[in-house]
């Protein structure tokens, strides 16, 4: 559905830049979520905002990489390029519902817009009104809602209509970075059932961008963990906590209490995230690896393959050499 | 609806009230008195006291505030001085001038300032938009009279396409096309503050642009000018309505400094001139007029405002 491949976005000039994500590759099939983790500042709402082409101009750029949908590349377009060449197919949401929304037009405003858009593109006559994508997102009284400011809204209920108005650009694939970051605990566990059932009515795949395991566990069906810009780790979710393959990845698994109680703790690693274009030879990590030796400093990294879908950028993955 | 109205209007009265005591009583701090301006300098003390009592300026002043104001509430302001005439009338005379010309220049501050913040906006950090900025930064720091010199040298003296001074009434001879005369006035006046207007509206557009709601509009795949109009210049203009409340106090006393050089017979010129004659009715009647307009400007403002923006209700 969505396939990743080498992306790298970069920071400075052509011919002088350094990589805040470097050759990160993934793929998310149709109806899965695949979860992002990895620490603050590790690059994953570039990673998403680049997928998205909504890196602003004069900040961070994209230097290699692809981003396929449905065999179309879409990295170097916006978002309007995109829809306009048809291939519409991804929409995002966003960490902040307060402020995601534009506060002077009505919801039913801002999710007619999109649905505009995308039939024009498509020229799909689906026929379904904003008061239908409302309803599809599981707000009371929709009827009334459409005609409700953002200002008029709670949290949650705002991170439902940023859903709508995802929805209404007929996705295929949905990235939502860090969606339920600002919402209160019970909002949260609504807004991830309601993640789960349009992915499994509408085979909506989503990338889901977290650094919370404890949701990581609950909600999505495969992992890519990040750490200094690369994908160091993806496996399944299962694997990810009961047979991580990388050192980063078992340190942040052997960071929560019990498998039986995943929940949210904060995460302790001795040592200090590699910062961008800190370390350009070998391992990011491993100045904080235990396991670390020396020819993991020295040229980059293959990929270990392990069984099924599972691969680790690291020499002497755990489980395999031990 | 109904309290919001009946709240804004209380508070226009008391701040009515608080005008008048001020007008009134600074107005009377003034030096020299209106007799003199009158009888000039040969006048006996008897001609001079039977004037003053005449027109009543032997009073103690505080009665004299009170037989003014209960006059005003009449709808009464006065007999001028100089004129000897009602001081509506006088005031009307010269109201014509003034309007249309602060009309024509809300125009031009509009139809500049706003677009071609826009455009500056749009093309921030280019040639361009530097060019604009330091053409708006020129024009907001040079004093309107010296503008208005340049448009007269220019266009009036250089080019012989537009007359230079005084403005014969729309409703005389030449018609509308009398407004001619009006034009370099106003371009002079509306010259720094369209520049406000514009360095205003291209920092709010900045400003709105880096919005997360932005974000989200551009990600539903609209085009950028949709984006631009729908969306960042309506919130940006937010912040530029509010500015116009201000801009029309500042176009109040810089209009004296335009009428005087191009010669309008405008309130402008009249307050100015009254006040050199310490014509005191006339002076009270101009500055009260321009304080109920300057409110009322206000309330159009607000009430704008919470058109724009739904987020402030009527209460
Ligand atoms: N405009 C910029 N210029 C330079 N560096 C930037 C810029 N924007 C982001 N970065 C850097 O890029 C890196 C990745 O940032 P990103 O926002 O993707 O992190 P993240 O994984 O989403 O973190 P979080 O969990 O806090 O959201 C950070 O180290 C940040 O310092
Ligand atoms: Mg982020």
């Amino acid at each position: 559905m969505l396939r990743v491949s080498d992306l790298s976005i970069s920071i400075g000039s052509p011919d002088n830049y350094i990589d805040i994500v470097s050759s990160v590759s993934f793929e998310i099939g149709r109806g899965e979520i695949l979860g992002l983790v990895g620490e603050s500042g590790c690059g994953k709402s570039m990673t998403s905002l680049a997928v998205m082409g909504l890196l602003a101009k004069g900040g961070p750029w994209v230097r290699t990489g692809r981003a396929e949908l449905s065999g179309f590349d879409v990295i170097h377009a916006e978002p309007y390029e995109r829809v306009e060449a048809g291939h519409g197919g991804i929409a995002m949401i966003f960490q902040e519902p307060m402020s995601s929304l534009n506060p002077v037009m009505t919801i039913g405003e801002q999710i007619e817009e999109a649905i505009n858009v995308h039939q024009r593109v498509t020229g799909s006559r689906q026929n379904l009104t904003a008061r239908d994508y409302l309803e599809m997102v599981r707000i009371a009284d929709a009827a009334m809602q459409i005609n409700a400011y953002p200002h008029q809204l709670s949290g949650g209920m705002r991170q439902r209509v940023m859903i709508a108005i995802a929805l209404a650009c007929q996705p295929q694939v949905l990235i939502a970075d860090e969606p339920t970051t600002a919402l209160d605990v019970t909002v949260q566990a609504q807004i991830l059932s309601l993640l789960r059932e349009l992915c499994d009515t509408l085979g909506l795949s989503i990338l889901f961008i977290t650094h919370d395991l404890g949701v990581v566990a609950q909600l999505v069906d495969r992992v890519a963990v990040m750490y200094a810009g690369r994908v160091v780790e993806t496996a399944a979710v299962d694997r990810v906590f009961d047979a991580a393959a990388h050192p980063y990845t078992a340190a942040l698994m052997s960071c929560l209490p019990d498998p039986a109680h995943r929940v949210r703790r904060l995460v302790t690693i001795p040592g200090q995230a590699a910062k961008p274009g800190q370390i350009t030879k070998g391992c990011a990590f491993a100045p904080r690896c235990a396991y670390a030796v020396d020819i993991c400093r020295e040229d980059p990294l293959p990929y270990a393959m392990l069984a099924d879908n599972h691969r680790a950028l690291c020499l002497f993955p755990r489980g395999v050499v031990r | 609806m109904g309290s919001y109205a009946l709240h804004r209007t209380g508070a226009a009265i008391a701040t009515l009230a608080a005008a008048s005591v001020i007008i009134f009583f600074f107005i009377h701090l003034i030096p020299g008195d209106p007799i003199h301006v009158l009888l000039g300098d040969t006048a006996t003390p008897d001609q001079v006291d039977a004037l003053r009592a005449k027109l009543g300026l032997d009073q103690p002043i505080i009665l004299q505030y009170f037989r003014w104001l209960a006059n005003v509430a009449r709808g009464d302001f006065g007999t001028s001085i100089f004129f000897q005439m009602p001081v509506l009338k006088v005031i009307g005379d010269g109201a014509e001038t003034s309007i249309l010309l602060a009309t024509i220049t809300m125009i031009w501050i509009t139809i500049i300032g706003v677009p071609v913040g826009v455009i500056a906006a749009m093309r921030h950090g280019s040639w361009l938009d530097q060019g604009l900025s330091g053409v708006a930064m020129l024009f907001a720091s040079i004093p309107t009279f010296w503008v208005g010199l340049y448009l007269i040298l220019i266009f009036a003296a250089w080019l012989g396409w537009l007359p230079s001074s005084g403005y014969p009434s729309i409703f005389e001879q030449g018609g509308l096309a009398n407004l001619r005369y009006l034009l370099l006035p106003s371009l002079a006046l509306a010259a720094p503050n369209a520049a406000l207007i514009l360095r205003l509206t291209r920092a709010s557009m900045l400003d709105v642009a880096r919005e997360d709601y932005i974000r989200t509009a551009r990600a539903k795949g609209i085009r950028p000018m949709r984006v631009i109009l729908r969306h960042i210049l309506r919130n940006a203009l937010l912040a530029v309505v509010s500015a116009f409340g201000f801009t029309f106090a500042a176009l109040i006393s810089e209009a004296v400094v335009t009428e005087t050089v191009f010669a309008l017979p405008g309130i402008g010129q009249l307050v100015v001139q009254s006040i050199l004659r310490r014509d005191y009715p006339v002076i009270q009647g101009i500055i009260l007029v321009t304080v109920v307009l300057y409110l009322a400007v206000n309330l159009l403002v607000d009430l704008s405002y919470r058109l724009l923006d739904p987020r402030v209700e009527l209460q």
